[in-house]
């Protein structure tokens, strides 16, 4: 097959950094492991929210968090880390306290996603995929996160930052880079990256009654419906009075 | 007749605070679930059949049929899932529904499970998406403390867990047999079928896996009744649906209306196009579906008219691009986003949508060479049907859609770069200092 080079179809894909062992796992977060593989009828099923978990202790897929979860499941390392170099929100390199994702899927990279990217880019010095140098923010070019009608759409921390334009990106990085409290446009006050991985990992941070319940395009049709008079039919009168 | 738009599910967004049980059971919440316990499970199964209620996720099968398909003598125990993994691009509708009313759902979990007697319940829900997540855990948490859920729910002796379970980025995981995989701890990839997992699904039991809209619509199905939904909807695809209008028009959002509203009224509610601009493309129901033009705007939005136009009505999820917007560039980062997401195991979709995303690049550059389009469609056609799941073909149907509508875009992309044909910055909508604006 000469003439012919193998390229990796999946360059962004890659193994864990087991030359850094630092961790911060303790006694405490395997008990906590131990809790989430409760929750399930088959223990396995808790190794995604384990994994968000030692991201929330060590701010990335340590090797000691993958022995740690293959600890507690009964099964290998190698089972863990395929499982954690499948997922994307799974970081093999330490990441920054707030992760910055701006949205490049077709739509949003047309409606100025791609022209923010850049400039997000160029505001931290850092390509997407990199974390700052003194560790604050971390860049990542993100899929689709169903919030389309908010488009050009920025995550932070992975809450939502709808209708972003450079200007407001720029607020925004300037406010989290100074520590001033920063709230999701439909969301809560925004936290740390590692704050929201354990809640992901399912351990709740008491902010759930933060925010609106909807706003903006959420609400358009709904407006609209009250300003006519539109709505759903009425239930049955047979059925009303069954009840 | 039935007014134009037809809130619903999304009748309490605009609630204070809509995401508490007290709120929620305020405005009736939780009224279906007593009627239903007060049913047997065979009964809910048949109001659901009879409301026609088809799948909201996109493939639009029959629900109560799904449901109908577990196999009772089966001594397994039974789950549901529900599939919220909201991804395929344009889809917007699953995300606003459990942030701002998660107990819609956990109302719908809860009848639903009681009609496949289930006793353990799980919503999948992706992980990129913090503060929804907060919201579910809280509204199961609340409706544990309420005895909706947990041993002898209401009295009745009916038992049901629920397990709020966060994924971690994988767009593939919103293929049902994925998500099992993914649910079990493993990767997400697709399982070969059959068994179906009505049959052999979660732990190899039987499991039912519906979308987040699906189950929502289940507590007015059995509190309003099976006549009450089906007077909404054509005569084939029933009831109401939320649709999500995205992209080059004045007011995006979400509009809940029966089925089959068309493009032309719901971009009339949406203010029109963008101020001066128009029509040039648009996806019924995200990114896996055909796109459509001009043509179609007063089709039916109902899954046999959108089918017979060539196209299919996935998520409702309509992603409007206006003539600013160059067809080989969207169709590029589309394929990007499949080529990124393909979970690898199948060749054809790993390695050709590799090959597509090259190809569509040269095209986008202007540097493809005579005989590239019909490449195009033969790399393609190696994809679509050759894999284990839909990803694949979504993908495909992406291309064959764009080069069918737009064929003359991409013949000039064997000499001009689509950024000269449409400067990039003109479809943004904000200024864009960088000249040429592209990436």
């Amino acid at each position: 097959m000469s003439g012919h080079e193998f390229q990796s179809f999946f360059p962004e894909s890659g193994t864990v950094d087991m030359a850094d062992t630092s961790t911060h796992i303790t006694e405490a977060t395997l008990v906590e492991m131990r809790v989430l593989a409760d929750r399930y009828p088959q223990a396995r099923s808790a190794l995604l929210p384990m994994l968000h978990l030692v991201q929330s202790v060590d701010g990335r897929v340590s090797p000691r968090g993958i022995e740690a979860c293959a600890e507690v499941l009964g099964i290998t390392a190698a089972q863990v880390s395929g499982v954690a170099t499948f997922y994307t929100m799974y970081k093999r390199r330490p990441a920054g306290e707030h992760h910055i994702g701006v949205c490049t899927t077709a739509l949003c990279a047309v409606m100025g996603g791609d022209a923010l990217l850049e400039h997000v880019s160029d505001s931290l010095g850092v390509h997407p995929g990199e974390t700052t140098a003194d560790g604050k923010f971390s860049l990542e070019a993100v899929e689709c996160n169903a919030a389309c009608d908010f488009a050009p759409v920025m995550m932070v921390n992975w809450e939502f930052m709808d209708n972003m334009d450079p200007d407001k990106a720029d607020l925004l990085l300037d406010d989290l880079a100074h520590d001033r409290e920063v709230h999701s446009t439909r969301g809560a006050t925004i936290t740390s990256w590692k704050e929201a991985e354990r809640v992901l990992a399912g351990f709740p941070d008491g902010r759930a009654d933060e925010g609106p319940a909807a706003a903006g395009a959420s609400l358009a049709g709904l407006a609209i419906a009250r300003e006519r008079g539109w709505r759903a039919p009425e239930a049955p009168v047979r059925l009303k009075e069954e009840q | 007749m039935t007014d134009t738009l037809t809130p619903v599910l999304s009748a309490n967004w605009a609630d204070e605070r809509a995401w508490k049980i007290a709120n929620y059971e305020h405005r009736g919440g939780y009224t279906a679930l007593r009627t239903a316990l007060a049913m047997t499970p065979d009964q809910i199964i048949g109001e659901v059949k009879d409301a026609g209620l088809r799948g909201r996720g996109g493939a639009g099968f029959p629900t109560g049929m799904k449901w109908s398909f577990v196999p009772q003598d089966n001594p397994n125990p039974k789950y549901l899932v529900v599939n919220a993994d909201e991804s395929e691009p344009g889809t917007c509708k699953d995300i606003p529904l459990m942030m701002a009313s998660p107990h819609t759902l956990v109302e719908g979990v809860i009848i639903s499970s009681y009609a496949i007697r289930a006793h353990h319940a799980f919503i999948y829900v992706r992980g990129e998406v913090l503060h929804v997540i907060r919201r579910l855990q809280q509204a199961v948490r609340e409706a544990y403390s309420a005895g909706y859920l947990g041993k002898n729910i209401l009295g009745t002796g009916y038992d049901l867990e629920i397990v709020v379970h966060a994924g971690a980025g994988a767009y593939i995981c919103g293929e049902e047999t994925a998500l099992l995989d993914s649910l079990e701890g493993r990767r997400g990839q697709p399982r070969l079928r059959p068994p179906f997992p009505a049959v052999a699904g979660l732990y190899a039991c039987p499991t039912v896996i519906n979308n987040v809209e699906s189950i929502a619509s289940v507590p007015g199905i059995v509190g309003k009744g099976a006549g009450w939904f089906a007077s909404m909807g054509t005569e084939k695809s029933k009831g109401h649906g939320i649709f999500s209008l995205s992209g080059h028009v004045a007011r995006p959002g979400q509009y809940e209306a029966p089925m089959g509203i068309t493009l032309r009224e719901l971009i009339d509610l949406g203010g029109g196009m963008r101020n001066g601009h128009a029509l040039k493309f648009f996806t019924p129901g995200g990114s896996s579906t055909q796109i459509l033009t001009g043509d179609h705007l007063d089709m039916p939005l109902d899954f046999d008219s959108v089918m017979a136009a060539g196209s299919l009505l996935g998520t409702r999820a309509l992603q409007i691009f206006d003539e600013t917007t160059s067809v080989v560039r969207t169709t590029l980062r589309w394929i990007e986003f499949y080529k990124h997401e393909s979970c690898g195991k199948c060749t054809p979709c790993r390695e050709g949508n590799w090959w597509l995303v090259q190809m569509l690049k040269k095209f986008e550059a202007g540097q493809a060479e005579d005989g590239d389009i019909e490449k195009m469609l033969d790399v393609a056609d190696n994809i679509g049907g050759k894999s284990f799941c839909a990803l694949a073909d979504g993908a495909v149907a992406c291309v064959t859609s764009a080069v069918h509508q737009f064929r003359s875009e991409f013949e000039a992309g064997y000499r001009t770069p689509a950024w000269e044909l449409f400067p990039y910055e003109r479809s943004a909508l904000f200024p864009v200092k960088t000249a040429g604006g592209h990436a």
